[in-house]
């Protein structure tokens, strides 16, 4: 068992890396389930926080990807794992939800704490990674201000409201 | 899941496996620890009222410390049966103690909205098998 967080090998790097992966994979199939279902209930301004959503989470994807590749570990078997997602989703009908934009505000929160967390692991190990340790804290840093980004926007959006 | 979380935890599976309350040495044990370090976090639990320590005999949780480690334990089994059955990963058990650490609880969550976990999870958990007793693993690998 590891007592105390930190990222100890390319192996732990590299499923920690895909769980992100997933947990975007879930942000977008949430955003797109939810712009689909309420189509002619939502207003402009919802809808296009919901499309910079899900096109923000597949650019992170795609990142976290590029990593993951760096790593020389093969990534998830991402096929799978949009239908697996896409399947829960197709399931869940609008009332699941606490409403959009709280459902929103809870995906960025959760992506931030996620990227947070790794980051903090990482910089409290003295591991040698295969990746280049600067690229990967860079790019996780920035994906984690997009984060915090998008828990803003959300908030001034339900502010507004 | 930070580390008191993680000894709240071990205490609770100890605990109710044993129907008593848990040894420090069984703990450290179980957390790969030193008992100087068990003895250290325990005394942390008791300041905050986590958990009662008595000398000799062993850690007993308090009722506030069982609803910390039965939500620390859920977290535990989304993460082991996210990885068996989402990622196909056959050393699941032993990844999911690689990564507990890192995976916070609200993560979990999000995780626990795309895998299947009975009602009654975590009391399935079975402290042998160190995984919920209701986990299928017929699930073909995914990679």
């Amino acid at each position: 068992m590891s007592v105390g967080r930190r990222v100890t090998s390319d192996d732990q790097l590299a499923r920690l890396l895909q769980i992100g992966i997933v947990l975007e994979e879930v942000v977008e199939a949430r955003a797109h389930h939810h712009a689909e279902s309420l189509d002619a209930d939502l207003d402009d301004e919802v809808a296009e926080l919901l499309a910079d959503a899900a096109e923000e989470s597949a650019d992170h994807r795609a990142r976290l990807e590029a990593l993951i590749d760096d790593l020389g570990v093969e990534s998830v078997p991402f096929d799978e794992i949009e239908s697996l997602v896409e399947a829960r989703y197709g399931r869940t009908r609008p009332e699941d939800f606490d409403g959009v934009l709280y459902d929103q505000l809870c995906n960025e929160e959760t992506a931030y704490k996620f990227y947070d967390d790794l980051i903090t692991a990482i910089e409290a190990s003295d591991a040698e990674f295969t990746l280049d340790r600067d690229r990967l804290l860079d790019t996780l840093r920035s994906i984690r201000e997009e984060e915090a980004e998008g828990v803003r926007e959300v908030t001034e959006v339900m502010e507004r409201r | 899941m930070n580390t008191a979380d993680q000894y709240l935890k071990t205490i609770y599976v100890i605990q109710r496996a044993t129907d008593g309350p848990a040894s420090t040495g069984a703990i450290a044990d179980a957390l790969d620890v030193s008992p100087a370090s068990a003895n250290e976090m325990i005394g942390k639990l008791e300041e905050r009222g986590l958990a009662d320590h008595e000398k000799y005999k062993g850690v007993r949780l308090s009722d506030d410390g069982i609803v910390r480690a039965r939500e620390a334990l859920q977290t535990y089994c989304i993460i082991e049966r996210f990885l068996a059955n989402v990622l196909g990963v056959e050393a699941f058990r032993e990844e999911a103690r690689e990564l507990e650490a890192v995976i916070d609880g609200t993560v979990a969550e999000r995780l626990d909205t795309i895998i299947d976990r009975r009602p009654e999870c975590p009391d399935c958990f079975d402290p042998e098998a160190d995984a919920c007793a209701c986990l299928e693993l017929a699930v073909e690998p995914a990679e």
